[in-house]
């Protein structure tokens, strides 16, 4: 088995898991779309990098897809108006975040006409300039949409300063419970590969792999079709394995060549995009249509009518929920909501937070489906199946060991940094140690640790700028204040009108302190 | 050549300064709990304790004896230690700040280890010569640094583990050090009967 | 008797020469520690501490008088690192701990008199005369010697906001 599963694949990642996917019915169900609701949330961050610029003011009228957020700084990514409307507020809404912290961002309330501003069409893509493409890329916003919400701008036009030449499509969608990958291609097969075929162009790779895992035979099929025509698009199956979808762990079995630990994949000339992004990108290049909506797959066992929708960005996840024939009470009622997968999604607390680029699915799991039960958090036994689990080949017990006793740094030297928090080894875990939950809580002291430094670094070079400068100034006046009463008694001994000239020194030299103060 | 080799194992695991004869306790359980630390002080230790072997080797057969002043044993051979414990103390100052800092007390405290004074009389009453006292002397030190680091490796790791209340700290360390005694005791049978 | 008192004294003598000369030999100016810590502390003499001064707390931490948790303008990351160089563990105050406090000024009662910004060691107060101040929180070391100075008490010691870019995951509670 093993020296066949060698010939017969270039690569496999060791670790991974095989969780129960949970994919369908949801999978099944006919895609959605849902029209934009009375309000929208719309936060000013929903990428990877600095926030946008909110451009607009309260009582503007804004039509759909037109800009309302500017990027700031070198990653960052355009904010549209999801419908057309009047801008309510601008201020604090909570963010879709398990801190539950507030976020910048515009309300917009409908006008119900939902009618889009002008838009720069473009009908020959491949006639276009591949920066003009990424420019086009950037104004539309659109960032990746995998979950990471990395803007793709930055990716596409040679933006990482190395030449790609292999483009991965991830289309492998590994995490339980999603399907809206898995929905887009079976739906838009054609306009995906349209879009991979742009972002081929953009990039300058010689190929393309579109990445499927082998739980999607539909998807697959829909794709092989699509690709029937373009002689540098390759479909190729995957086995179905979380988490199938890191971009590391997919570009080693693609490929078979690995990503440096601390490194990008540009760095061996490959590049990854979300197949969900693709579809973004030709709306954005043909016909200039920003990033306003996105699939978001609504499943769970609280769900009545689980499946996919395509939710404009900024709309409550309660009422998508709403437009899902809302949630069940049977069986205990809502256990746990998730923004994301139920491996490395976010838990939230609230329904009332917005839909964002980011966000590929509201879970509404029950108490069977989050699993709590009798052992939650015992004692680590040492069993070592978390270290089997884990497809960086980490050792999770000994880094959430050092966690725990507070040993931060011992923890960063077991390879803390380059764990991708994948939660196979919490997943795995007899005890149910929510290991993920100590290495993030890991990663975030090691981060406002090194900002301490880097604050204290500031404050000092500052403190010692300020101190040199008063020093300065001090003794430029001393010597000012000398010079001129030399100057002052010489003029006096020369021209003997001591006492006119002495005084206007003295009225120079004030007014020259009362400056320098 | 196979009598020195064997003084040197013997002293080092079967008659371990520390967990057989039980001398050097107060290091032992105050400067384990990191292996680096533990690493310095076993060290520094070894370091004095040969030292000290030489020269009360030299003090007892050609000061005391001759002189036939016994009576004087302890005294001077506690002037050597303090003044070799000096020296070392200075010399990790000048050569390793951050040892010196995380040694701290523990240090000057290597002169009433009485693992050092210990060897320095046992050698006398075993009366052995020269070499066999420094041998001594060394094979004891070595065996304080081996259980020192062992020590310390597992306290290293009993920190990571969930101890109930009752026996975190102290009394776990005294259970576990305990228990190594005991491993240590199965070196005797490393002597033929 | 006398051969006791005599060997005694001379070995004394030998040995306390050795010393001497060993004592000279290794000599050590200063002490490098404290230079080393007083380089990594903020620097702006604030006296929260207690110690006259960065360097005064610098020597007091490394003669071991101070934790090196002393410093609040520093926070916990100059704890760490400061232990880290020491080789001593230290108790941070675990999850309670506030972070640093920074200067805020209430804008309405703001005078713009400028003596706070005269106060301020890192120059992190903004505005001008008759013009209201402002506080650039990137660059306040949290030395607190602007509050004092304030005629109208509009400044106020307050901690950093978190934000959502540095919230992060507490530590799981231990259950059972």
């Amino acid at each position: 088995m093993g020296i066949l599963d060698r010939f017969l694949r270039t690569a496999r990642f060791s670790g991974g898991v095989h969780p129960d996917d949970h994919k369908r019915p949801a999978a099944d169900a006919p895609l959605r779309v849902m029209p934009p609701p009375a309000r929208l949330y719309v936060p000013l961050v929903q990428h990877i990098g600095s926030p946008a610029r909110a451009i607009v003011a309260v009582g503007d009228h804004v039509r759909k897809g037109q800009r309302i957020g500017e990027p700031q700084g070198a990653v960052s990514a355009a904010i549209h108006a999801p419908t057309s409307g009047r801008v309510n507020a601008i201020g604090d809404i909570v963010a879709p975040h398990p801190s539950g912290l507030p976020v910048r961002g515009i309300t917009i309330a409908s006008d119900g006409r939902d009618e889009w501003c002008e838009l720069e069409t473009c009908d020959d893509p491949f006639a276009l300039d591949p920066a003009e493409i990424g420019r086009r890329v950037a104004r539309a916003g659109v960032v990746g949409l995998g979950g990471a919400a990395f803007p793709s701008a930055v990716k596409i036009s040679g933006g990482l300063g190395a030449r790609v030449d292999l483009l991965i499509i991830n289309a492998s969608e590994c995490e339980p419970f999603l399907s809206c990958d898995d929905r887009l291609m079976r739906d838009r097969a054609a306009e995906s590969v349209d879009g991979i075929a742009i972002m081929l162009h953009a990039t300058g790779a010689r190929e393309a792999r579109i990445g499927i895992e082998d739980n999607k035979p539909e998807a697959i099929a829909a794709m092989r079709a699509a690709v029937a025509g373009h002689a540098r698009i390759r479909v190729e199956v995957i086995p179905t394995r979380y988490p199938m979808g890191s971009e590391k762990h997919l570009i080693l079995v693609l490929t078979g060549r690995e990503v440096p630990a601390e490194g990008r994949p540009s760095d061996i000339g490959v590049v990854v995009h979300n197949v969900g992004t693709a579809v973004a990108v030709r709306n954005a290049v043909r016909f200039g249509r920003p990033l306003v909506s996105r699939m978001v797959t609504v499943n769970g066992a609280c769900v009545r009518q689980p499946g996919n929708v395509e939710v404009p960005i900024g709309t409550l996840a309660g009422e998508v929920l709403a437009f899902c024939g809302g949630l069940r009470a049977e069986h205990g009622g809502p256990a746990r909501l998730l923004l994301g997968g139920p491996m490395t999604g976010m838990q939230v607390p609230t329904l009332e937070v917005p839909v964002i680029k980011g966000t590929g699915g509201i879970l509404v799991l029950d108490a069977a489906e989050v699993g709590e039960g009798e052992g939650d958090g015992s004692p680590c036994i040492r069993c070592g199946d978390c270290m089997r689990a884990c497809p960086v080949g980490l050792l999770p017990l000994e880094i959430a060991a050092r966690v725990r006793a507070g040993e931060v740094d011992a923890a960063a030297r077991f390879g803390l940094a380059d764990c991708i928090a994948c939660g196979c080894c919490a997943y795995v875990c007899p005890s149910r140690i929510p290991l993920v939950q100590y290495f993030h809580h890991a990663k975030g002291e090691l981060a406002a640790r090194a900002r301490g430094t880097q604050r204290n670094e500031t404050i000092r070079t500052l403190t010692r700028a300020k101190a040199e400068r008063v020093e300065r100034e001090e003794r430029e006046k001393a010597e000012a204040l000398a010079r001129r009463a030399a100057a002052s008694l010489a003029a006096a001994a020369a021209a003997k009108q001591p006492a006119a000239v002495a005084e206007k020194a003295v009225e120079d030299a004030s007014e020259e302190a009362g400056v320098c103060a | 050549m196979n009598e020195y080799l064997l003084l040197l194992l013997s002293t080092a695991l079967i008659n371990n300064v520390v967990l057989v004869k039980f001398l050097g306790l107060c290091p032992t359980m105050g400067v384990s709990k990191s292996v680096d630390a533990a690493l310095g002080m076993g060290l520094a230790t070894t370091f004095v304790i040969t030292l000290a072997a030489a020269a009360s080797w030299m003090l007892e057969h050609w000061l005391l004896a001759p002189f036939d002043l016994g009576f004087l044993r302890i005294l001077s051979f506690i002037l050597v230690i303090a003044a070799a414990v000096q020296f070392t103390e200075m010399a990790i100052r000048k050569t390793s700040p951050a040892l010196y800092e995380s040694l701290g007390i523990y240090l000057p405290l290597i002169t009433t280890n009485c693992a050092v004074l210990g060897v320095a009389l046992l050698n006398v009453q075993q009366g052995y010569g020269f070499v066999k006292s420094v041998l001594f002397g060394f094979g004891s030190a070595l065996g304080f640094t081996i259980v020192l680091l062992i020590f310390a490796g597992l306290r290293e790791r009993l920190a990571l583990a969930s101890v109930p209340a009752a026996f975190s700290g102290a009394p776990a360390a005294f259970i576990t050090i305990s228990l190594l005694s005991l491993a240590f005791m199965g070196f005797s049978g490393l002597i033929p009967a | 008797m006398l051969a006791a008192i005599l060997s005694l004294t001379i070995l004394g003598a030998v040995l306390g020469t050795v010393l001497g000369f060993a004592n000279r030999f290794f000599q050590v100016e200063g002490n490098p520690l404290v230079e080393e810590i007083e380089a990594l502390m903020p620097g702006s003499n604030c006296g929260q501490c207690g110690f006259p001064g960065c360097a005064g707390a610098a020597a007091a931490i490394a003669a071991g008088q101070a934790s090196p948790t002393c410093c609040p303008p520093g926070g916990r990351s100059l704890a760490v690192t400061i232990a880290q160089r020491l080789g001593v563990s230290v108790e941070l105050g675990g999850a309670e701990d506030p972070g640093p406090l920074v200067a805020d000024i209430d804008e309405s009662i703001c005078i713009g008199c400028t003596r706070c910004i005269r106060a301020c060691p890192t120059d992190a107060i903004l505005g001008g005369p008759k013009q209201i101040h402002n506080v650039m929180r990137d660059s306040c070391s949290g030395c607190a010697q602007c509050i004092d100075q304030c005629p109208t008490e509009a400044m106020v010691m307050q901690p950093l906001p978190v934000t959502l870019q540095q919230w992060f995951w507490p530590k799981p509670a231990l259950r059972a």
